[in-house]
C-alpha cells in the first residue's frame, strides 16, 4: 500500500515537473505550429543561471530558493524572447525551418554550456526541508515532490487565469482557435507570438531550477532528456490543448513511475509504447482536435 | 524539391562523371596526395583513409535522409534508429549468433527493415510537425533499450565488433585500404539507391505527395503507402551506412542510435541543400570533415591563449558548426548545392539573354543597312 501511494505521489510530482515544460512547448505549437527544440536549451540555462545565483547567495536557504526560481524564469523568458524575436520572426510561417533553426540553437547552446561549465554534472544544494522525507499513509515522500506540485499547479492557476481574463490571453486563445481570423479583426498577433515564447520560456525556466534541485544536480544535457517527453507529452495530450498537456503530464509520469517500480525499470519504453497505442487509437491526441 | 533535382538527365554527361568520380575515389589510397588542412595524413595512411571512410559513411547517411527530407518532405527525427539497428544488428549477429559477415549483414539489414516498417506506419498516422516527434521518440526509446540492456549491447560503453566472422582482410588499422573500398562500394550502392528512388514512380508519387497530398489522393493514389515504402527505403540504407560505421569502427556506442547523430544528419542534409543529392554527399563530407578539423583546432595552443570569451565558444566545434547550420538556414535556404544550382541557372539565363541580344543587334545590323540608301 505504502509502495503505491508513493509511486503515486511520486508520479504526479514528476508530472508536475513534465508540465513545466510541456505546457511552454503546447502553448507554442497551438498558437505558431512551431516544434521548438530549443526549449530544453531554455530551461538548462534558466537552472545553470539559477544555480550561479545562488552560489553566490546564502546556499540552502529558502530566499536564495525563491531567489534562483525568479532568476530562473526571468533567464528563461529573456532567452526565449529573444529567440522568437531574433530567429523565428525572420522565417515566418515556414514551419520546417523554424524548426531547424531551433534545432540549431539546441545543438549550439548545449554546446556553449559545455564550453562554459564542463560536461560533468555539478551537485547542487536544496534548501534542508527539500531533501526529507514527508509521512503519507505509511510512505516516505521526498519534499522535493511538494515543491513540484506547487510549482506546477501556480503554473497552471496562473496560465488560466492569464488566458481567461487578459486581453492577450484572450487573443492568444483566439489565435490557437482561428489565427487568419484574429490577424483579418486588425489585431498584431506577433506581439502575441513573442508574449508565448515568452511565458513559455519562463515556465522552461523555472522547471530547469526545480529539475535541478530534483535530480541534485545540474548538467548542460539537462534540457535535452526532459524534452524528449515534454514532446511525447504534448502529442499524448493533444497539440496546443493546455489542459491536454496538463492530463498527459500526470499520466505519463504515473505510468512511468509505475513501470520503473513493478516492471523492472522499463518506464521509458512503457511511455513509448503508450504513445504509439495513443497515436493508433487517438491520432490527435487525448484532447486535440483532429487536424 | 526542386525542378532541377527531379528531371531526369538527358546524355550521359552525369554518367561519365560520376564514373570517373569514383574511379578518382577509388585509386586515392594508392595515390601519395596530401591536402594540408583538411586531410590528417597523406591519402595512402591509415589517418587520411579513416577520415574519409567516415566521410562516406556520413555522405551515405545524408543521402538516405534526403530521401525522406528531400524526396518526401518528411522530417524525421528517428533516422539514427535504423543506423544504429544496422551497426548494433550487425555486433550482436556477430557476437551472439556467431555467423559470418555477409549472413551478419542481412540480419542486421532485416532487423532494421522490420523495426522501420512498425515504427513508420504507426509514425505515419500523424504528418508534419508531429510526426517529427513521434519519430524522435521511437528513437529515445532505441537509445534507451541500447543503453539499459548492457548485457547484449554493452550499454555506455559501446559493443565491439567480434572480428571472429569477419574476413581478415576487413580487419585492423592495417587494412584501412579495403576498408575504405568496402566503404565506397557501399556508398555507391546507397547512391544508385537513392537516384532510383529519385527517378522511379514511386519517388514521384512521393514528392508529389509532399506537394500536395490531396490532389494526389483525389487521382486515385495512395499517398500512404508510397510515403512509407520510401521511409522504409530511406531506413534500410540508413542500415547499410551503419553496417560499414560498425566494421570501420570496430565497435558502435550509443551515440550511434541517438537524436544527436539524426539532428547531425539533419544538419547535413540542410548544409548540403535539401533535394539534392550531391548536396547530401557534399554536406556529409564537408560536416565530417569541418567536426574533425575544428576539434584538432579547439585543441590546439593558439586557441589556448586566446581571452575566454573567444576562447571558450572557439573550443566548442558543436557550437560553431550550430551557429553555421542557423546562419545557413536563415541566410543560405537552398544550402551549398541550392546556392551553386541556382546560380549556374542564373548564369545559363543570362548567357541565353546574352546570345538572343547579340542575334537581335546582328539582324538589326544587317536591316539597317539594307534600308539604307
Amino acid at each position: 500500500m505504502s509502495t503505491l501511494v508513493l509511486v503515486l505521489i511520486t508520479g504526479a510530482g514528476l508530472g508536475a515537473l513534465y508540465f513545466l515544460v510541456a505546457s511552454g512547448l503546447s502553448l507554442i505549437y497551438g498558437l505558431m505550429h512551431v516544434l521548438n527544440f530549443a526549449h530544453g536549451a531554455f530551461l538548462t540555462l534558466g537552472a545553470f543561471i539559477g544555480w550561479e545565483v545562488a552560489r553566490r547567495l546564502d546556499t540552502a536557504t529558502w530566499s536564495t530558493f525563491f531567489v534562483s526560481i525568479l532568476v530562473g524564469g526571468a533567464v528563461g523568458a529573456a532567452f526565449a524572447a529573444l529567440t522568437e524575436l531574433a530567429l523565428i520572426r525572420p522565417l515566418y510561417e515556414r514551419h520546417i525551418e523554424q524548426v531547424l533553426v531551433t534545432v540549431g540553437l539546441a545543438f549550439a547552446a548545449v554546446a556553449l554550456y559545455q564550453g562554459i561549465w564542463g560536461s560533468d554534472p555539478i551537485y547542487i544544494d536544496s534548501p534542508p526541508w527539500m531533501l526529507q522525507t514527508t509521512d503519507v499513509l505509511g510512505a516516505l515522500v521526498p519534499n522535493t515532490y511538494w515543491v513540484l506540485m506547487l510549482a506546477a499547479t501556480a503554473l497552471l492557476a496562473s496560465l488560466v487565469i492569464f488566458l481567461r481574463f487578459t486581453r492577450y490571453g484572450t487573443i492568444i486563445r483566439a489565435g490557437v482557435e482561428n489565427r487568419w481570423m484574429v490577424t483579418a479583426l486588425g489585431i498584431d498577433v506577433r506581439r502575441a507570438f513573442t508574449v508565448v515564447f515568452a511565458i513559455g520560456g519562463s515556465a522552461a525556466g523555472v522547471g530547469g531550477v526545480l529539475a535541478g534541485h530534483y535530480t541534485g544536480y545540474v548538467s548542460a544535457y539537462l534540457g535535452s532528456s526532459l524534452l524528449i517527453f515534454a514532446f511525447i507529452i504534448t502529442v499524448i495530450g493533444g497539440l496546443g490543448s493546455l489542459t491536454g498537456a496538463a492530463i498527459a503530464s500526470v499520466l505519463v509520469a504515473v505510468l512511468q513511475q509505475f513501470a520503473n517500480y513493478y516492471l523492472g525499470g522499463t518506464g521509458d519504453i512503457i511511455v513509448v509504447v503508450l504513445l504509439a497505442v495513443v497515436l493508433l487509437a487517438r491520432p490527435a491526441g487525448l484532447l486535440g482536435r483532429a487536424s | 524539391m526542386t525542378d532541377t533535382a527531379s528531371t531526369p538527365r538527358r546524355g550521359y554527361g552525369p554518367l561519365i562523371l560520376g564514373v570517373v568520380l569514383i574511379t578518382l575515389m577509388a585509386v586515392l589510397p594508392l595515390l601519395n596526395v596530401s591536402i594540408p588542412g583538411i586531410l590528417p595524413s597523406a591519402t595512402y595512411e591509415p589517418g587520411a583513409l579513416a577520415l574519409l571512410s567516415l566521410a562516406m559513411v556520413f555522405a551515405a547517411l545524408a543521402l538516405s535522409y534526403n530521401m525522406l527530407l528531400g524526396t518526401s518532405g518528411m522530417l524525421s527525427f528517428g533516422h539514427a534508429l535504423y543506423f544504429g539497428a544496422g551497426a548494433y544488428g550487425l555486433g550482436i549477429a556477430l557476437k551472439y549468433f556467431g555467423v559470418p559477415l555477409w549472413p551478419g549483414v542481412v540480419i542486421a539489414l532485416v532487423g532494421g527493415l522490420v523495426i522501420a516498417l512498425i515504427t513508420g506506419a504507426v509514425s505515419m498516422r500523424v504528418g508534419g510537425i508531429p510526426f517529427a516527434m513521434v519519430t524522435l521518440a521511437f528513437a529515445e526509446a532505441g537509445s534507451v533499450l541500447v543503453r539499459r540492456n548492457s548485457a547484449v549491447t554493452g550499454g555506455e560503453e559501446g559493443l565491439s565488433l567480434n572480428s571472429a566472422g569477419v574476413p581478415d582482410f576487413l580487419v585492423g588499422v592495417v587494412n584501412s585500404k579495403n576498408l575504405y573500398w568496402f566503404t565506397l562500394a557501399i556508398f555507391v550502392v546507397i547512391y544508385l539507391m537513392s537516384l532510383w528512388v529519385d527517378t522511379s514512380r514511386l519517388g514521384r508519387l512521393a514528392r508529389a505527395v509532399s506537394e500536395n497530398e490531396l490532389r494526389v489522393r483525389v487521382l486515385g493514389l495512395e499517398p500512404a503507402r508510397a510515403k512509407l515504402v520510401v521511409f522504409v527505403i530511406a531506413a534500410g540504407c540508413a542500415g547499410l551506412a551503419g553496417v560499414a560505421y560498425m566494421l570501420l569502427q570496430s565497435g558502435a556506442v550509443p551515440r550511434a542510435v541517438s537524436a544527436d547523430l539524426t539532428i547531425t544528419v539533419l544538419v547535413m542534409v540542410v548544409l548540403g541543400g535539401v533535394g539534392y543529392r550531391w548536396g547530401a554527399i557534399v554536406g556529409g563530407v564537408v560536416y565530417t570533415v569541418l567536426d574533425q578539423r575544428l576539434t584538432v583546432l579547439a585543441g590546439s595552443d593558439a586557441i589556448a591563449s586566446l581571452p575566454s570569451l573567444v576562447r571558450v565558444p572557439l573550443s566548442e566545434p558543436l557550437f560553431l558548426l550550430g551557429s553555421l547550420f542557423i546562419v545557413v538556414v536563415i541566410f543560405v535556404p537552398g544550402g551549398i548545392a541550392g546556392t551553386v544550382d541556382g546560380w549556374w541557372a542564373r548564369r545559363r539565363r543570362q548567357r541565353r539573354r546574352d546570345a538572343i541580344a547579340t542575334l537581335e543587334r546582328a539582324e538589326g545590323a544587317s536591316e539597317s543597312k539594307e534600308v539604307g540608301p
